[in-house]
């Protein structure tokens, strides 16, 4: 089996290749690049995403047909996709951050700032957080409900249907911290840098 | 809720540990990453690397010792030392590292933390404030705080945080070494001034200064180095401590 991580210019992506690589052992073949017939033949595809919504958009749209192969790869063929904080945040119409950005739009919402109650809360959204399983999902096989996740993040996505939330997170408010929508998968929070009960995420998603 | 985290610092020379975890079974005692290993399987929330290598030629030694550890450790990686410009901060960030600390070079040239949280993005860029009183305030300094600056602590964190810091790293020099508890009237000043979180640093000697550092500091964070080196108290006794004061931790 090939898992790919989309390697877009995002951000600093060597968590997620490390741990990756740590669940996959030698069983799975984990590949990191921007090839799109690299990324069509995969089986599964992971777009991680770092820094802002806007720089992340960016990123995707200066790789000469990325967005469109990614379109058919998880819209179309409907394979699965994991996205990954700002990964999943670009699954959205629109994000707010910096400047209105046009997302992917395979599930319909907005991506905001965090309302932190007139400041009561600190920004960013830092460290670990229980999430509250609402739904379940296959990338939760085997975690308990209240497990700790780690987050890094000062927005939020806000879709439009409630039914693709499979987790939230309580901060300032109740803040959608997982997403599943048939084939395509979402965390806020970072897998791969949430211990043990992270890397059990990643191998239900390299396992589905 | 969002737990407040518990981050154990190595400092390292050259590649080896200095202020590490005294353990006697350990095969390499002063290798960072098994220690850092140590670290993450305990509990840890983070692990945090302060690179105090003095030589240019050794420098390149935290790299392999920050990608090594990123194959092996889950959590987040704090590195700092030695951070000069954005060049640094891409290398520690392509080695592994998840945030890059900055003291120095923050405040010889504030414009990096400008440009460095614009490229990588504010979650990995933490600004180390390292601060020492005077009358009734706290004056910053620089290399390893050799230098003094004139600059006012809280002034500078406030600029820090405009400039894009995403977390301060605050170190009492008054506490630090001493074992006599985080300096908690500059930390929660630092706090009230600022709406990043923030890491209490300098002074940590036992369990109750954690709990003050969260409690009366409003650290989001509580950092210390010595106690977990010589085994005062491990990172699960510092958690069943807190948890059992009503601190919100995760175990």
């Amino acid at each position: 089996m090939n898992v790919t991580i989309v390697d877009y210019n995002s951000g600093n992506i060597n968590s997620v290749i490390n741990s990756f690589k740590e669940v996959a052992k030698d069983k799975v073949n984990i590949k990191v690049t921007s090839d799109l017939n690299k990324i069509k033949s995969s089986d599964k595809v992971v777009l991680p995403g770092q820094g802002s919504f806007k720089s992340c958009v960016d990123a995707l749209n200066s790789v000469n047909g990325l967005v469109e192969t990614l379109n058919e790869f998880a819209v179309t063929n409907k394979k699965p996709l994991l996205g990954i904080c700002v990964g999943l945040q670009m699954f959205a119409d629109i994000g707010y951050e910096e400047i209105e950005t046009k997302g992917l739009g395979w599930i319909s919402g907005k991506v905001s700032k965090i309302d932190n109650q007139n400041d009561k809360f600190k920004l960013p959204h830092i460290g670990w957080n229980e999430i509250s399983i609402i739904k379940e999902s296959k990338i939760f096989k085997d975690i308990k409900d209240k497990s700790h996740m780690y987050f890094l993040h000062s927005y939020e996505f806000i879709p439009e249907d409630k039914n693709v939330i499979s987790a939230t997170t309580d901060y300032s408010s109740n803040i959608v911290c997982s997403v599943e929508k048939e084939n395509i998968f979402g965390t806020q929070f970072h897998p791969e840098k949430s211990d043990k009960i992270g890397l059990k995420i990643i191998s239900n998603f390299i396992n589905l | 809720m969002l737990k407040n985290r518990i981050i154990p610092c190595l400092d390292v020379k050259n590649g080896r540990v200095v202020k590490g975890i005294n353990f006697v079974d350990l095969k390499d005692a002063g290798d960072p990453v098994e220690q850092a290993k140590i670290y993450s399987d305990g509990g840890a929330d983070e692990i945090c690397f302060l690179d105090i290598t003095a030589s240019n030629e050794n420098r390149d030694t935290i790299y392999d010792v920050v990608e090594r550890t990123s194959k092996q450790c889950f959590v987040p990686l704090t590195v700092g030392g030695g951070v000069r410009g954005v060049d640094d901060i891409n290398k520690l960030l392509n080695c592994g590292a998840d945030k890059v600390s900055i003291n120095t070079a923050a405040v010889q040239n504030p414009e990096m933390i400008i440009e460095s949280s614009k490229k990588f993005g504010s979650q990995c860029i933490v600004v180390a404030i390292d601060a020492k009183k005077k009358e009734d305030k706290w004056e910053i300094f620089t290399h390893g705080g050799r230098t003094k600056t004139g600059i006012d602590a809280i002034n500078f964190a406030k600029k820090m945080e405009d400039s894009g810091a995403g977390e301060l790293l605050i170190t009492s020099m008054d506490r630090d070494g001493t074992q006599k508890g985080y300096d908690i009237k500059l930390i929660s000043e630092i706090e009230k001034n600022v709406n990043i979180p923030i890491i209490a640093s300098g002074g940590v000697g036992n369990l109750e200064h954690l709990l003050e550092g969260i409690k009366y500091g409003k650290a989001s964070a509580v950092l210390a180095a010595s106690t977990f080196h010589y085994g005062t108290f491990s990172i699960k006794e510092a958690k069943q401590y807190l948890d059992s004061k009503g601190i919100p931790v995760r175990i």
